[in-house]
Parts: C-alpha cells; sequence; structure tokens
C-alpha cells in the first residue's frame, strides 16, 4: 500500500526468544515475529531460547489472532546424517501453519519447497546471498519469496538490488551487527570447536571467560584465546571475536582489527529504507529480554508509523540499548565503512 | 578408496602476489609439482582481478601443456559491479572448466558441468544431490567439516558419481566480510586501499593482546594463523571415498609439500616419515588439525597411525 509519501508500508519483523518475548513483540506492534526451535535447527541454538513445537502451535495462535505472522527460522545448515532434524523442524512449521519458513542450506529449501510447494520460503541471511544473480538462484530453485539481505549493502545498493530481482528484501535495522558474512564464518569453530553453521551458535556462553586482574582490568576470552582487555570502568562487550583487539604489524598496540563493539541503528536511515524498497525491517535479538524488546519494538513501531505519517522518526531513546551505548550504521549509509 | 583415483590439486592463490611471482610460481608447479589440477583466478577481492588476468591465459596454457587439468575459481563473495561482472566473465567462457564459490556462480552454471568451491555451504546429501542435479561434478568441501561428517556425506552420496575435495594443507579461510581488513590496518578504506595486501604474501598476522598468534588478514578474508595439515589422516581420508586432497598455495616452497603429500598416496613414504618432513620444511607457523577431529580449529590432535 503506497501512501502520499511514496513509502510502502514495511512489515516489522521482531525477534521472539520466547512464547513471552513473542507476546510481548506482538503486543508491541510487531507486524511479525520470527522463532526457532529448541535445537541446532536455528542460528540462535542458546540454552533457555526457542520454542517446543506445542509452544509454537500456541505462539501461532495468538499471533494470528492478533494479525501477526509468524516466520520459522529453520536456518543452520544440517550435517550429513542429521538431515532428519531439519526435515522435522520443516514438517512441524508446514503443519502447524507458520506464515513462512526461514531457510539457508540448499538441502533444506530443497526439501521445503518440494514437500510443501505452498509454504512460503524467505531466504536467511545465513544464505549469503549478496548480488542479484546469487538471489536469483534461489527464487528460481526454490521458489522463494523474500531475501533477508546481509548487513554489508549500502541503502543505494539495496535499491539497486531491490530493481534487479523478482522477490521481497528484508533489511536489519537494529541490534547486534556481526562484521562477517553470515553463514560463512568459522571463528567460533576455530576457537571452541562449536560450529555457528552446523550448530546455530555464535560465541557459546560456555567459552565465554571474564578475568579480573588486581588493577580490576578485565579481560575477556572465549575459549584459551584474548579477545580484549579494558581498564577497571571501561565497558567490556560479549567476548565476540569479530568484536576483539588484537595486534599487529603494521599498527602499534591493540586494535578493533574487525569492527568496535557497536550495535546496528538504522533509525535516521528508515525514511530511505522505505523508498529503497524494501517491504520488511528487521530487528535483531531472539536472546535478548522481553522487557528489551518491547522498548525496541515500540519504538520502532512508533517510529515507522511516524515515517509513514510524515513524522521525524525521533528514536533518540534507542541508544541506551545499544551494545555499550555505542550504534553505528554499519555498512548501509557509505561505502567508507568498508 | 572405491575406484577413485587419489589425486593432488593446488588450491587457487588466495593473497595478493605480485604478477611475476604469480607467473613464476604457476610456471614452477607446471614443470615440478606432482599436482593433477591447479585452481586458478582471483576468488578474495575484483580489484586485484586487472594485475593477474593478462597473464591467465599464458599460466593456464603452460599448465595444461604439462598435463594439469586447470580449473578457474570464481569470486567468494559477490556483492559490487566489478565482482559481478568478474564472475559472469570467468562462467561464460564455455569451453573451462569453473569452480563456483558463491550463489551467482551457481546460477550461471546450472546445468552445465562444474566443480563446487568451498565456499559454498555443502554440508549434507541433499545439498549435494541438488547440486549434482544442476552439473556438480566434484565438491570441495568446507574446512571446518569433521571427520565424522566426512564419511557420512561421502556414503549417503555413492551413487551420485560425484566426487570429493577436501584441503589439506595451509593456512585455513575462516571467514569473509564487506570490509577489508588490510586497508582497515593501514587506516584506509576498500576503495583507497591502494592495494596493501600486496606486502603480505601468506596474509597479515593478528595476535592476540597477550600475544599469542591467532588469525592472518588477507583483505575482506580472515584466515587462520596456523597451517592445516592433515597429512596423517590422508589415508583414512581415502578410506572414507574423498579422492581429491588440496593444498593452499603459500610461499614455502609448494612443490616440496607436493611431492610429500603425493608420495604419501603413492605408498613410498609412510605417513610418520611425511609428517616429520613437513616439521622440516618450517613453513612459518604451527600445524592444526582440529576441525577433523570436531576440535577447536586450530587445535592439534596427534593422529593415531599404525
Amino acid at each position: 500500500m503506497n501512501d502520499d509519501a511514496g513509502y510502502i508500508r514495511p512489515e516489522l519483523v521482531c525477534p521472539a526468544g520466547t512464547p513471552a518475548g513473542l507476546r510481548a513483540a506482538i503486543d508491541a506492534g510487531a507486524d511479525a515475529v520470527y522463532c526457532g526451535f529448541q535445537n541446532a535447527t536455528n542460528a540462535r541454538n542458546f540454552p533457555g531460547l526457542n520454542f517446543t513445537p506445542a509452544e509454537l502451535e500456541q505462539a501461532i495462535g495468538y499471533a494470528h489472532a492478533r494479525g501477526a505472522k509468524v516466520l520459522l527460522a529453520v536456518n543452520t545448515f544440517p550435517s550429513a546424517g542429521k538431515f532428519d532434524l531439519w526435515r522435522e523442524a520443516v514438517d512441524y512449521g508446514a503443519r502447524m501453519g507458520v506464515d513462512a519458513v526461514i531457510v539457508a542450506d540448499i538441502g533444506v529449501a530443497d526439501y521445503a519447497a518440494r514437500a510443501y510447494p505452498n509454504l512460503r520460503l524467505h531466504l536467511s541471511v545465513q544464505a549469503g546471498a549478496s548480488s542479484p544473480e546469487g538471489i536469483r538462484f534461489y527464487c528460481q530453485e526454490f521458489g522463494v519469496k523474500r531475501v533477508v539481505l546481509p548487513r554489508i549493502l549500502t541503502v543505494s545498493e539495496i535499491a539497486d538490488i531491490h530493481r534487479q530481482i523478482p522477490c521481497e528484501i528484508e533489511a536489519f535495522i537494529f541490534g547486534n551487527i556481526g562484521m562477517m558474512a553470515e553463514g560463512r564464518c568459522s571463528l567460533t569453530n576455530y576457537v571452541t570447536g562449536v560450529s555457528t553453521n552446523m550448530d546455530g551458535v555464535c560465541s557459546p556462553a560456555a567459552d565465554v571467560h571474564y578475568v579480573e586482574d588486581a588493577d580490576r582490568n578485565l579481560t575477556t576470552r572465549l575459549g584459551a584465546v584474548v579477545i580484549d582487555r579494558v581498564a577497571c570502568g571501561e565497558f567490556a562487550g560479549y567476548p565476540t571475536i569479530c568484536k576483539g583487539r588484537y595486534v599487529c604489524g603494521v599498527k602499534s598496540g591493540g586494535y578493533y582489527a574487525f569492527e568496535e563493539p557497536v550495535s546496528l541503528n538504522l533509525s535516521a536511515l528508515l525514511p530511505d529504507l522505505m523508498r529503497a524498497g524494501v517491504t520488511a525491517l528487521k530487528i535483531e535479538g531472539r536472546q535478548r529480554s522481553r522487557a528489551y524488546v518491547k522498548s525496541v519494538v515500540s519504538a520502532f513501531r512508533t517510529a515507522v508509523d511516524g515515517v509513514l505519517a510524515g513524522r521525524d522518526p525521533g528514536l533518540a531513546d534507542l541508544l541506551a540499548l545499544t551494545e555499550g551505548h555505542r550504534q553505528t550504521e554499519g555498512a548501509f549509509r557509505s561505502k567508507a565503512w568498508r | 578408496m572405491r575406484g577413485k583415483v587419489a589425486e593432488i590439486t593446488l588450491g587457487p592463490v588466495l593473497f595478493n602476489w605480485n604478477p611475476d611471482r604469480w607467473r613464476d610460481f604457476y610456471f614452477r608447479i607446471a614443470d615440478e609439482a606432482p599436482v593433477a589440477t591447479v585452481y586458478l583466478g582471483e576468488v578474495i577481492c575484483s580489484k586485484r582481478g586487472p594485475f593477474f588476468e593478462p597473464l591467465l591465459e599464458t599460466v593456464a596454457e603452460r599448465l595444461t601443456a604439462a598435463g594439469k587439468t586447470v580449473v578457474f575459481s570464481t569470486l567468494a563473495q559477490v556483492m559490487l559491479k566489478h565482482d559481478r561482472r568478474m564472475v559472469e566473465s570467468v562462467c561464460a567462457s564455455g569451453e573451462s572448466l569453473v569452480e563456483v564459490n558463491d550463489g551467482s556462480a551457481l546460477l550461471y552454471m546450472r546445468g552445465r558441468p562444474h566443480h563446487v568451491g568451498p565456499y559454498i555451504n555443502v554440508y549434507n546429501e541433499r545439498t549435494v544431490a541438488f547440486l549434482a542435479r544442476g552439473g556438480a561434478r566434484n565438491f570441495c568441501l568446507p574446512v571446518e567439516i569433521p571427520a565424522a561428517v566426512l564419511g557420512a556425506l561421502c556414503a549417503n552420496t555413492d551413487s551420485l558419481g560425484v566426487t570429493f575435495e577436501v584441503q589439506v594443507f595451509g593456512r585455513v579461510p575462516l571467514a569473509l566480510s564487506a570490509r577489508c581488513y588490510h586497508a582497515r590496518a593501514h587506516s584506509r578504506t576498500k576503495d583507497s586501499c591502494q592495494f596493501v595486501c600486496e606486502n603480505d604474501p601468506d596474509g597479515l598476522e593478528l595476535r592476540t593482546l597477550d600475544d599469542g598468534p591467532f588469525l592472518a588478514i588477507n583483505g575482506i578474508q580472515t584466515l587462520s594463523h596456523d597451517y592445516l595439515n592433515l597429512i596423517s589422516e590422508l589415508s583414512e581420508l581415502e578410506a572414507m571415498g574423498i579422492s581429491r586432497f588440496r593444498l593452499a598455495p603459500h610461499t614455502c616452497d609448494m612443490v616440496a609439500i607436493a611431492s610429500i603429500f603425493r608420495a604419501v598416496l603413492d605408498r613410498h613414504i609412510d605417513a610418520r616419515e611425511a609428517a616429520v618432513r613437513l616439521d622440516a620444511m618450517q613453513v612459518g607457523a604451527p600445524f592444526s588439525n582440529g576441525f577433523y577431529y570436531g576440535k577447536a580449529g586450530g587445535s592439534w590432535t596427534e593422529a593415531a597411525i599404525d
């Protein structure tokens, strides 16, 4: 639907890590929520998170009664011999009537497309489709209806892609920003033996260590590897390899070789994204608290409605929710980020 | 090994080598290295393309004349216009073999015989079967796949008539990004990089704050600091049904490395002797094999050799 300012009303796609989080997101104004099962079939396979099949079924009822959609993330890569778990996840989703399944693996996409020709498929960011041709491959082969774009493109590049693909675009607007191309990173596995692609975990909590010395300087480690070290009172981010500080021969002292511990916040770019042809705006954070989800979703609901009504989005409050209270527009604003 | 002839292959040079070094390297490989297949082409950064492209034909001819099969590798990450054009042109040449490394190349090569590279996420039999129906003949598998999964993948795809390849030597590709970390280390951006990656022919080493060697940067790519070494696992891999063993090019003596791996496949020396010889090469970083054993990729497990 087009309004006078030329905007198409975007779908606000929000994280649902738990049934309570799902209700919070929907009550706060989410148009759609995304969630996963309690196993390796989704990319947020954390203890205490996600849904049992029974919980998902109830959640779908809650969402549909309120006009919201449920998108099921089955977006990791089954390893040989373990395909049944992913098949089962797709089967549950299809039978329960989820509004779409978010897939990344070619085998899973192939299964879902053949077994359930009417099931709507979204291509996960984990599939790493970053060019029109790459996206068209998945549209052509599996009838993918929407692609979740990697967080590496500028707004004008997104607009350009939009003109060259036959499916909808979903873009991240807020939350944790990984520095590496999603679905193409084995750094966690290199250090911990747990694979992000196969097991659905990045920087597993069991391998995270915070060590304080006598002067109260804090060292953060993942497994045996020092990720960062901060002086007493400074903010220490969760130890993620791509946001750590390292030393190399061409720089003096430690530096953030990949990215600083910042969060993505595209609130200022909302109007541009909406004009670029983005169908759905995605908020990251299935691992976050209900309170966090509620405030972020409400803020973006107000902002999106504001843009549609021709008002200033005004999202200053969101800074308090970003990592280390520091935010970035990442790749979206300009090529200089690269 | 189920009737498949075991081959040593040479993966594409991932680093920004000086064009003369790059050409001379391949000439020597053509003349001296016991490798059956050589992968050629720029996989990391389309900006580097113009340096090598004028030499590509000469190098490919020399390798072919020496009896090597030449396969052209495509870019691992494709997003910019330059990237897209580069992939399109590699895939457009109807006669040469292509190894695809991203979804756009999959689109171009669909229906024609091709190789699938290690940057395509191939973890299970269903993905192999799907891609094989589209023309994929050989799969170089992602480096993080452990032995148990490699075995299951081979066993479950036996009837498809495809071959499998795994990297057995060299720094391990771990991640790709849109951002150039070489440029960042030099306080530049990808667009203004001035090709600083050419200073580091094996990658720019990153150490942790407590001075432990950790990673190696290669433009938008992050690799391991240590070198993968699966010499002691070769016979196990062969027994699973993997028939092609990839060496990743480095500045160390790759002819010598290839000869050691070949000698083990030919049963001229045993794995223990080969391991000693590889240790003696002093490649400049420790060896690792953790991914194979389902452990942290950077770790080392002593193989149980009988």
